[in-house]
């Protein structure tokens, strides 16, 4: 069956908390029901309208709670509604969206609630992310430990110098501060700060690393007909797709994983861009240590291989730049695990439909929302245009 | 109704080609998870000819909970042999909603088969315990009140409400684990003694054993269905729905997410011969023979059911994988099978499968 057999799928609803080292005010109930809320006030949409719940988040330890779309169920008004839960590790925002957006595209349900959440301060993500298990590396004391030596293997691959990473970061932060919902405002933020801050993980330095978050992001997801009597320009799914590949094995290329690759060609194929670079108009990238701006702008195809480095030395990834990456400030000042590929493909969506206020990439018609995961293995990617797809 | 044709509810004909599961087992000490599911997995594929690398999509469900480390999937997706990449995903849930993911997929066109694998093992802790982690944080985990303890309130409130008895529920533990004895892969049968109270009024035999275990699917489409597989079981309708957390909000003698399900999968349009119910109490099955309408000439749980082997995270794929081969053996030819989650079966899928008539 040919793609055009699929109904579009539109965005008309985004909703975000303020994302916050600690959420002390709220339960986890109390978290995902404001995203919900917010999301649902946008689309001016009612919880009667909604036909189906897909949620997601990263491991139930990081909350300590086993399956918390059990007891989520009441406070997402899920009640005599399908509820799904997906889990695909640090893509699980993307996926849950592309889970939700699968829903409306089968013609299964036609509007749909996607959200995803992290409460991170009911517990230390850093420890739930080092795996005490046998025939693993021990003490690789989280993410940063794992992804250190994939970037000094990139800075070697690609003779990049070892500036660019702190430039990644200050541009980040800085367009944090246009972000209301954005957890780091950091309003003395200078680039001699970012590069005098501790080294944490050689080449990564304290200040090119993403903050622990409370946060949640929900999306409300409709069809034609749906999108037809939405109050607000909705932003248009033109492709999206998963790719896996396994954490450890001999040919795994850390730097530019091959399932990264594959992914975006799905979706380019599907939204029928060919020059993602000339094409695209804004990019929502899941970048946790800010080397992996660079390094994703290559796997991603918007520079040749070795190249990613130095578009964003000459600034096209700034905000005014001619290929904007994280206007949000994306995950280097946001990072609730579960819910940061979520706020990619949401802020993605904000971008096209106009609404990203302050942060807002002049015009931008094409967006790309991405999320990868686990040992740099699991990606989850999609791209939105303000117009629908043409089929 | 011979001759009868199938009810078409979605814009592609999907069915279950291949079933596959492992022995179920009190413990596996001396094998890891990707150990448990390669089998399985080589299994299901073996039946269809199909290799992994030609699979168009991939879901699996298990549990972090249940393996006592994050991210506990990536190592079973390592096992899939996800190379060159693949197009996967996962839900933490039983398998169950991994195929209704699947199947959605399928929908969509994006991909003709899918690979569905679900697993987990109950033995390395206290299942009874773990399973209170699910409960709702703040109010009712602290007080660790576990699974038997929560079944129990259910079965009482159906003894209570003139629903069953004692001896009734007795009959439904025997009934399941006398028909296991014709399953190898069960892991309690026969004449299994009805024991002493766990928590009144169940009893042992009320309750499901603890135990390891795997299962998977594939699902195909279409005419990619009917060249793999003699007779594919077609999944004519699949719903799942869920009900409120607090079991206070809920009347417990009686399921309404299933009823929604089945009638949004169409149980009711026609007569069923074959039901796997995914209830690990003797109780659940009372409640759910009633929200599903089922009536006396139908076979239930010929598998021995959840009674006779419930390996968290795959018990309720296995009602599904159970139901289609039947099917494929030409045994049945509509067929509801049924997945559970959370307290009290808070959480509940629905599938009706049926093959085609001769």
């Amino acid at each position: 069956m040919s793609a055009s057999g699929k109904e579009p799928v539109a965005v008309v609803g985004i909703g975000q908390t303020k994302h916050v080292a600690a959420r002390h005010d709220v339960s986890i109930a109390g978290l995902v029901r404001e995203a919900a809320v917010r999301a649902l006030a946008d689309a001016e949409l009612t919880w009667a309208d909604i036909d189906a719940v897909v949620i997601g988040k990263a491991p139930d330890f990081f909350e300590g709670v086993m399956m918390p779309e059990l007891y989520l169920a009441d406070a997402l008004g899920a009640v005599g509604k399908p509820m799904l839960r997906v889990h695909t590790a640090g893509s699980v925002g993307g996926s849950t969206a592309l889970v939700a957006s699968n829903l409306v595209a089968a013609r299964v349900h036609r509007t749909v609630l996607t959200l995803a959440f992290e409460k991170q301060s009911e517990s230390n993500a850093m420890w739930g992310l080092s795996l005490p298990v046998p025939f693993q590396q021990p003490l690789l004391a989280g993410a940063g430990g794992f992804f250190a030596p994939h970037v000094r293997a990139y800075m070697r691959r690609t003779g990049a110098p070892d500036t660019v990473g702190s430039l990644v970061a200050y541009k980040d932060r800085r367009n944090a501060l246009k972000n209301p919902y954005a957890h780091l405002h950091e309003h003395d933020i200078t680039l001699e700060k970012v590069q005098a801050s501790p080294m944490l993980w050689d080449p990564i330095r304290y200040s090119e690393t993403c903050p622990s978050s409370d946060g949640a992001c929900a999306m409300i997801l409709t069809d034609r007909e749906g999108a037809a009597r939405s109050p607000k320009p909705p932003a248009w799914v033109h492709g999206g797709a998963m790719r896996s590949e396994p954490t450890l094995f001999a040919g795994k290329d850390f730097v530019s994983p091959q399932a990264g690759k594959d992914c975006a060609a799905d979706v380019y194929r599907q939204a029928g861009i060919t020059d993602p670079r000339r094409e695209i108009d804004a990019v929502e990238m899941y970048v946790p240590f800010s080397w992996y701006e660079p390094m994703w702008l290559e796997n991603l195809g918007f520079a040749e291989e070795g190249e990613g480095w130095k578009l964003t030395e000459a600034g096209v990834t700034e905000l005014d730049g001619d290929l904007p990456v994280n206007p949000s400030g994306g995950v280097l000042s946001t990072n609730p695990i579960g819910a940061s590929g979520m706020i990619r493909f949401a802020e993605a969506a904000l971008q096209v439909r106009g609404q990203a206020g302050e942060h807002q990439v002049p015009d931008a018609r094409r967006a790309m929302g991405h999320a990868y995961g686990g040992g740099a293995q699991f990606f989850a990617m999609w791209l939105v245009g303000a117009e629908p797809p043409a089929s | 109704m011979p001759g009868t044709p199938r009810t078409r509810r979605h814009a592609r004909e999907v069915a279950v080609i291949a079933f596959a599961q492992s022995d179920h087992l009190r413990r596996t000490d001396e094998l890891s998870e990707v150990e448990m599911v390669m089998p399985v997995l080589h299994q299901v594929l073996a039946q269809t000819g199909l290799k992994a690398g030609e699979i168009g999509f991939t879901c699996s469900g298990s549990s972090d909970y249940l393996a006592g480390r994050a991210f506990s999937f990536t190592m079973t997706l390592d096992g899939v042999g996800a190379w060159p990449p693949i197009s996967e995903s996962h839900v933490e849930m039983d398998g169950a909603w991994a195929l209704y993911e699947a199947w959605v997929k399928i929908q969509t066109g994006e991909a003709d088969t899918a690979l569905v694998y679900s697993y987990g093992k109950s033995s390395p802790g206290s299942v009874r315990d773990v399973l209170t982690r699910q409960l709702d944080p703040y109010y009712l985990a602290p007080l660790w009140p576990d699974a038997v303890a929560l079944a129990a309130l259910q079965a009482q409130a159906l003894i209570d409400a003139g629903e069953t008895d004692e001896a009734g529920l007795a009959a439904i533990g025997a009934r399941s684990r006398a028909a296991a004895s014709a399953n190898p892969h069960a892991q309690l049968t026969g004449a299994v003694p009805q024991g002493d109270y766990q928590v009144a009024p169940l009893r042992t035999g009320d309750c499901p054993p603890v135990g390891d275990g795997a299962a998977a699917v594939i699902l195909a489409a279409g005419d990619v269905a009917r060249r793999l597989c003699g007779r594919p079981a077609w999944i004519t309708g699949i719903d799942h729905r869920i009900e409120a957390h607090s079991l206070g909000l809920r009347d417990l003698t009686d399921s309404p997410s299933t009823r929604i399900a089945a009638e949004h999968a169409g149980v009711f349009e026609g007569p069923v011969d074959t039901a796997e119910l995914h209830a690990p109490f003797s109780s659940q099955e009372v409640v759910l023979r009633k929200a599903l309408g089922l009536g006396e000439g139908v076979s239930v749980n010929l598998s021995g059911g959840a009674l006779a082997a419930n390996p968290m995270m795959a018990a309720g794929l296995i009602r599904i994988g159970e139901a289609a081969a039947r099917i494929h053996r030409g045994e049945s030819d509509r067929a509801v099978a049924h997945a559970t989650s959370g307290p009290c079966l808070q959480q509940n899928l629905v599938a009706v499968l049926e093959g085609d008539r001769a």
